[in-house]
């Protein structure tokens, strides 16, 4: 019994920490520029198809930096023609409407292009064996998963706790005009960390792969999941979305593992709970 | 009567006396036209028209209060459940199974909108796709009741009044189906212009003010998600009658996706507007997601980004701008 307790831990650990590399993106978003972006997982989707295409002509790692940066180059025209429309004004139905059409949009070129069926992206050697943990084999992907995830929530930290761009964008995120009355060019803070943000997606969407396949329905299939996430951790909150993704990483693989003929059933009650006693997520800010 | 007066002064342009009236022959009118266009397809006349009282119930809670919502399916599906179950266990006359539907939808109804309506933003819509996830994993795992991923079939209603009874060109199923449109269409009219109705979209609005001039927010939307839920039930409880079988897909998120954007396309916060856009999108769907399933993905993709672009109040804000001058010029009239 034990043991079925920490199987379900790690693999909990593991699924939590791919939720919250693809969803902290969306909830610096959310938290910064107010936009329910509903497209998020189709970025994380394209990350997974650009890495299982450089993937034939280049080594892992490599296709990991050239699928977040292909990814953003996707990316950036959207922001610049449709997303800069949104930011922090439009009332939540649009920003449904607009987001929910982008991803459309995208699975409909990708399911064009690429055909319905699942890409694989395979892992090199040294990620692809088990590991024994003394009590049980683990996949060594889903160590190195986790420490992605541990890594991206301390780099983020650093980034906005240490950096200039982290005071600037803490400022942009208390008082957008504040911060834009004191010099602050908010237009250009938005921008980075869109590309921030959709970076991210695109990195969560390779390194999560084996967890999430990447084929042409991610878009919508995953989006409810890392929408949750963030309404659960609170937008913007980086300890938010670490407690959050385990926390729905553990219901769900509990679910699965437990009561398998459920499906998402209990998930989604988790959510349903969380949302209802902390509305404004787990350590989210009250607007 | 003088409370109507002093609104119409401030609102835009309503039509007053023979709204009602208009709205008979406008669906008269629509049910007379698809049965000469689509004589051969009344099947799909009869699920357009089903599915068009699931995105009128939508717009009630969405374009009259104001709540965004991704998981308004559950209504549609857990009623045409409840009907289909209904009609297996041997209650087979269809205006009982109609009563059915709308019982169940609005209990359906009232319990997402005491969930859905508590907050405003994020919450909300993440409540509105927990609430119809939850259903739809339920329906998934109650095989016994929902026949799971195989559909509940074998619904066989009886004659309508007694008489009539359900053929396989679709006919009594498609004049039953107008008949009910027509009905609800009328008696929404009439809610929507009522004080309830009006509330309610003062609420939208400014929830604020209208808390601050005494309106009881709160119930007053879980009321509307209640009768929205009886329109939604209704829609699903004709799903139920006409086709004989019930799937997963009414019940998912997709459904929900999808009636948001017929909404949007027509016009929310418009009864006109929900009638026009399930109409032109389903109409449009039928001839092209028919060619290809995924080019009709892309294009409603880039119909949702050029709606929101270029006309955010729908199809109907373009029609309205003719309605309108009609209109006040009718209202110069003495």
């Amino acid at each position: 019994m034990a043991w079925t307790g920490l199987s379900i831990g790690l693999d909990a650990l593991s699924y939590g920490m791919v939720l919250f590399i693809i969803s902290i993106g969306l909830s610096i978003m959310m938290g910064l520029m107010r936009v329910v972006n509903l497209a998020h997982g189709a970025f994380a989707m394209i990350g997974g198809y650009l890495a299982s295409f450089a993937l034939k002509n280049a080594g892992y790692p490599l296709a990991i930096v050239l699928a977040v940066l292909g990814t953003i180059a996707i990316a950036f025209p959207l922001e610049f023609l449709l997303y800069r429309r949104i930011y922090r004004k439009s009332d939540e139905l649009t920003q449904i409407l607009l987001t929910i059409g982008i991803a459309f949009v995208i699975i409909g070129v990708a399911n064009y292009i690429l055909g319905p069926t699942t890409k694989s992206i395979p892992l090199p050697p040294l990620l692809s064996g088990p590991v024994d943990l003394g009590f049980r084999m683990i996949p060594a992907h889903r160590i190195f998963v986790t420490i992605c995830g541990v890594c991206t929530a301390g780099l983020l930290w650093l980034l906005i706790d240490r950096t200039e761009f982290g005071i600037r964008l803490r400022a942009a995120v208390d008082n957008g005009d504040m911060a834009e009355s004191l010099g602050i060019k908010t237009q250009i803070l938005f921008s980075a960390t869109f590309a921030l943000a959709v970076g991210l997606a695109a990195f969560g969407g390779v390194v999560g792969a084996e967890l999430l396949p990447v084929e042409p329905f991610y878009a919508l299939r995953y989006m409810v999941t890392f929408l949750v996430v963030v309404s659960v951790g609170g937008a913007g909150s980086i300890p938010g979305a670490v407690a959050a993704s385990i926390l729905l990483g553990l219901a769900d693989t509990t679910g699965k593992y437990l009561a398998p003929e459920y499906g998402e059933f209990f998930f989604y009650l988790a959510v349903i709970l969380v949302v209802f006693l902390f509305p404004n997520g787990l350590l989210g800010r009250r607007h | 009567m003088t409370d109507r007066a002093m609104v119409d002064g401030v609102s835009p342009p309503r039509f007053s006396v023979p709204l009602e009236l208009r709205a008979v022959a406008i669906t008269l009118a629509l049910g007379v036209l698809g049965y000469t266009l689509f004589p051969d397809d009344l099947a799909f006349l009869t699920r357009l028209i089903s599915i068009t009282l699931l995105v009128l119930s939508l717009d009630l809670v969405t374009g009259y209060c104001g709540v965004a919502t991704l998981g308004h399916a559950a209504i549609y599906g857990v009623s045409a459940y409840v009907v289909g179950n209904a009609c297996l266990a041997g209650h087979s006359d269809p205006l009982l199974l109609l009563l059915v539907g709308a019982v169940a939808g609005a209990v359906m109804g009232l319990v997402s909108g005491v969930l859905v309506t508590r907050f405003k933003g994020l919450p909300q819509l993440v409540l509105s796709i927990a609430v119809g996830q939850l259903v739809a994993a339920l329906a998934n795992k109650l095989s016994s009741l929902t026949g799971g991923s195989d559909g509940l079939s074998g619904i066989s209603p009886g004659r309508v009044f007694g008489v009539y009874a359900f053929d396989m060109y679709g006919r009594t199923g498609y004049v039953f189906s107008v008949a009910v449109l027509m009905v609800v269409f009328v008696v929404l009219l009439r809610i929507v212009h009522s004080p309830f109705g009006l509330l309610c979209q003062a609420i939208k609005d400014d929830s604020l003010r209208a808390r601050m001039i005494g309106a009881r927010v709160y119930p007053r939307l879980v009321l509307m998600y209640g009768v929205s839920g009886v329109v939604g039930g209704i829609g699903g409880a004709l799903n139920a009658i006409n086709t004989g079988v019930v799937g997963l897909d009414s019940i998912g998120f997709e459904r929900s996706a999808e009636a948001l954007v017929m909404l949007v396309l027509g016009g929310a916060g418009s009864l006109w507007g929900a009638l026009i856009g399930s109409i032109v999108f389903q109409v449009f769907e039928h001839y092209v997601s028919a060619a290809n399933p995924f080019h009709w993905m892309t294009m409603v993709g880039a119909l949702l980004i050029a709606v929101v672009l270029f006309a955010p109040k729908g199809l109907v804000s373009l029609g309205g701008l003719l309605a309108g001058r009609t209109a006040s010029v009718m209202r110069r009239r003495p």
